[in-house]
């Protein structure tokens, strides 16, 4: 007998209902929920003897990175091979693509071989959008230009979770290159829609236009950006800038935004310090900080393998798929 | 051989007419333009009076891409294209391959154009030889061969001083400098306008301080050569007031607006298509205040022309990531559509003030005939359909590539019919008149 409250009773979301994974301003917050809870189940199956599950097996996965990629790339392959998926790894240089086939042709050939999805990295914002379209693959976007990198935010906030329980009104804060930072662009996405407090940082030349609009507080005053602060973010700093006269030198970027100890002291005693990686060390972090108690670096990288099974997973139709089967 | 159009509305803002009147066309000139002119052996057209009868449109930014670049336009489709769009001539873009910087690429444009037959077409010759910003072209040369002004349009003219040299020099023939403006260190890698849209899609940002430093250097040069400089497919709002400030002052300033400037905005990076190729263009859709202040300038007399910037490009050159695009949309065919439906009938402006835009200002600007009804005068004449309902299709335009944003787009007004020196070159079936 059904009874009323059965049917007020929504059934539980079971799969991101979607062909893709483009960037975080598509997710609404019960998705990203989702996944969160999704990776909690994946993360055990990384500490068990035989870390295999079955869910993905006789799917094929194509990893194509057209940028260089040490930690996504290998993260995004441990997860595949963890839910027995077919994985293929194809890194092209940017510059043979320049000398020879389009994206879109070298995505409609790899589609002829019929993959289930594809995991993009791509140097130009907007690449994995320009797939979706073309290809019946699920495109999973590892990365694209400056424009957004969900996994990265995904893992990042699952991280956070996992120390503060919740990401609703913690204050964090983000400093470095935001400009040119894809995981700047996810992260508060993602951080907004859950209902954190973010501020952002840097010097005015690497702020994004209009960035308030975000919904986020913006500043290039680094000890108001972390006052209090449970959560810091920092961001990777490319070295190239200076040439486009972002900011002077690595020293004087240190000595104004550098995340050392005696300025940790100004946010919360329990605040955790992430990074995304790969760092600088002595530029945007200090070293003692990067190795230190507060640091769950490392934890991200840990969890970034959980999270993106989860992707995986809930992409492939999740549990729905299972039953189906 | 006369022809009589006898009951649509004419406006001919020169000879100050506007009302129901005939227009008597003997050959390929008008001979007379009055009320209920006697028949007297010509043809009648007869015309519902809902139609309009205008000097004919002339579009003075347009990329013809012939020589060098048949695949996105040749001279021929691109005048079929023009005609179908209401444009009975052109003025075209120097960036051809190899770029028209003397009289053998601009005889030869002359040439293709003459046996298309349709929409005259003005060559614009090059500043710079190969528009590489060096030396000037040999602009006595270009004037001869037919050239009727001269610009580096693609780039701005490289160096201030080029551009000084360049008004000096080319006012001796009396033809006006078109600049792109636009500071190529602020533009630096840039893709799409430096604002929210940019910032929230990942895109390289130009400002619009990138284009209102060339104006303003323009407008500068302009004062201190006395010379006639144009400020093409204006904008920014900065721009503009660069322009104002220029006209208060008697400087010899003229500007134009993309109808694509002031339709749209950056919010179309995202929506309907996230990173469409197809709304990249260079100066970039803007932010809805310098969109809001093209519309301004338009209403208020500040702008002058109304000119597309018509930039075929191929399919293949298009579907490829958003920042390996080349820059630009196909004008022609939008172009009078968006113009009625956006500026006329929202109440902007009134069909005088268009007929001005796309008709005696483009002619004024470049020297050339045209622009009036006036008896003697070459018989160019736009017939539009103010009323006419008007589905844009891209997979329909006459021009050689289909790039266009406004594919789909459903639009009041349009173009029944046009005239090319006393002959009819183009009817819209839509607008069921027999011209």
């Amino acid at each position: 007998m059904t009874t009323a409250s059965d049917i007020e009773r929504k059934p539980p979301v079971t799969s991101l209902r979607r062909k893709d994974l483009l960037g975080i301003a598509d997710l609404s917050p019960d998705e990203i929920a989702l996944v969160l809870d999704t990776a909690e189940a994946m993360k055990e199956v990384g500490t068990r003897p035989i870390k295999k599950v079955p869910a993905l097996r006789g799917k094929t996965v194509v990893n194509l990175f057209f940028e260089p990629s040490t930690r996504t790339r290998t993260s995004f392959e441990i997860a595949e091979k963890r839910l027995s998926a077919d994985t293929l790894n194809i890194a092209i240089g940017t510059s043979s693509v320049v000398k020879g086939e389009t994206l879109a042709d070298t995505a409609l050939n790899l589609e002829a071989m019929s993959p289930d999805m594809i995991v993009l990295r791509h140097s130009s914002s907007g690449a994995c959008h320009l797939l979706s379209r073309i290809c019946r693959s699920a495109i999973i976007n590892a990365g694209d230009g400056m424009h957004e990198h969900p996994t990265q935010a995904l893992l990042d906030a699952f991280t956070i979770r996992e120390r503060k329980k919740q990401l609703a009104g913690l204050k964090v804060t983000i400093i470095g290159d935001l400009l040119h930072s894809r995981v700047l662009r996810s992260n508060i996405q993602l951080l907004t829609k859950m209902g954190a407090d973010v501020w952002v940082c840097g010097p005015p030349t690497l702020i994004p236009t209009d960035v308030r609009r975000f919904g986020v507080q913006a500043t290039s005053i680094v000890d108001e950006a972390i006052v209090d602060a449970d959560v810091i973010m920092l961001l990777r700093i490319q070295l190239e800038r200076m040439e486009g006269a972002f900011f002077p030198s690595q020293r004087e970027y240190f000595r104004v935004f550098g995340m050392t100890e005696s300025r940790l002291r100004l946010a919360k005693p329990d605040v955790m310090i992430m990074h995304p990686g790969p760092m600088n060390r002595g530029v945007e972090i200090a070293s003692e900080v990067a190795d230190g108690p507060y640091s769950v670096i490392l934890d991200q990288v840990a969890n970034g393998v959980a999270v993106r099974m989860a992707v995986l997973y809930l992409l492939s139709g999740g549990a729905e798929n299972e039953e189906a089967a | 051989m006369k022809k009589l159009l006898k009951g649509g509305r004419v406006i001919d803002p020169v000879n100050g007419i506007d009302g129901v009147h005939d227009v008597l066309l003997d050959g390929d000139r008008i001979e007379l333009v009055g009320r209920d002119l006697p028949v007297d052996g010509a043809t009648v057209v007869e015309l519902p009076s809902d139609l309009v009868v205008c000097p004919g449109f002339i579009d003075m930014h347009v990329h013809l891409r012939e020589p060098g670049q048949e695949h996105k336009e040749t001279v021929a489709t691109g005048v079929a294209s023009a005609v179908a769009g209401g444009f009975t001539a052109v003025a075209c873009m120097p960036n051809t391959v190899p770029v028209n910087d003397n009289a053998n690429v601009t005889l030869l444009i002359l040439a293709k154009a003459a046996e298309a037959a349709l929409a005259r077409v003005y060559p614009i010759g090059a500043v710079s030889k190969g528009s590489n910003g060096e030396l000037l072209a040999d602009m006595a040369e270009l004037k001869q061969a037919g050239c009727v002004a001269v610009t580096d349009d693609g780039h701005p003219v490289k160096t201030a001083l080029l551009l000084r040299r360049a008004l000096e020099y080319a006012g001796m023939f009396g033809m006006p400098v078109i600049e792109h403006c636009e500071d190529q260190t602020l533009k630096g890698d840039g893709v799409a306008h430096e604002g929210f849209y940019a910032a929230s899609l990942g895109l390289r940002g130009i400002p619009g301080a990138a284009e209102a430093l060339g104006a303003e250097r323009g407008v500068l040069l302009a004062e201190l050569t006395g010379s006639a400089f144009h400020v093409a497919h204006m904008s920014a709002r900065a721009s503009l007031r660069a322009v104002r400030k220029g006209k208060e002052a008697g400087v010899r300033v003229t500007c134009e607006v993309a109808p694509h400037h002031f339709t749209l905005t950056d919010e179309a990076l995202t929506a309907p298509i996230p990173y469409d190729t197809n709304v990249k263009m260079n100066p970039p859709l803007r932010e809805a205040a310098d969109r809001d202040a093209m519309l301004a300038g338009i209403a208020d007399g500040s702008v002058d022309a109304i000119a597309t910037d018509h930039a075929p490009h191929h399919y293949d050159e298009k579907h490829v990531e958003f920042d390996r695009a080349p820059f630009g949309i196909v004008g022609l065919e939008t172009a009078v559509s968006l113009s009625l439906d956006r500026l006329v009938h929202s109440g902007l402006v009134r069909l005088p003030r268009l007929v001005e835009l796309l008709s005696v200002n483009p002619a004024r600007i470049l020297g050339v005939q045209g622009g009036s009804l006036a008896p003697g005068e070459r018989a160019d004449i736009t017939v539009l359909a103010p009323d006419l309902k008007v589905t844009i299709q891209a997979s329909r335009l006459r021009s050689r590539s289909k790039n266009t944003p406004f594919d789909g787009w459903e639009l009041r007004g349009g173009v029944a019919a046009t005239i090319v020196g006393g002959r009819t070159v183009f009817v819209n079936p839509a607008a069921r008149v027999a011209v």
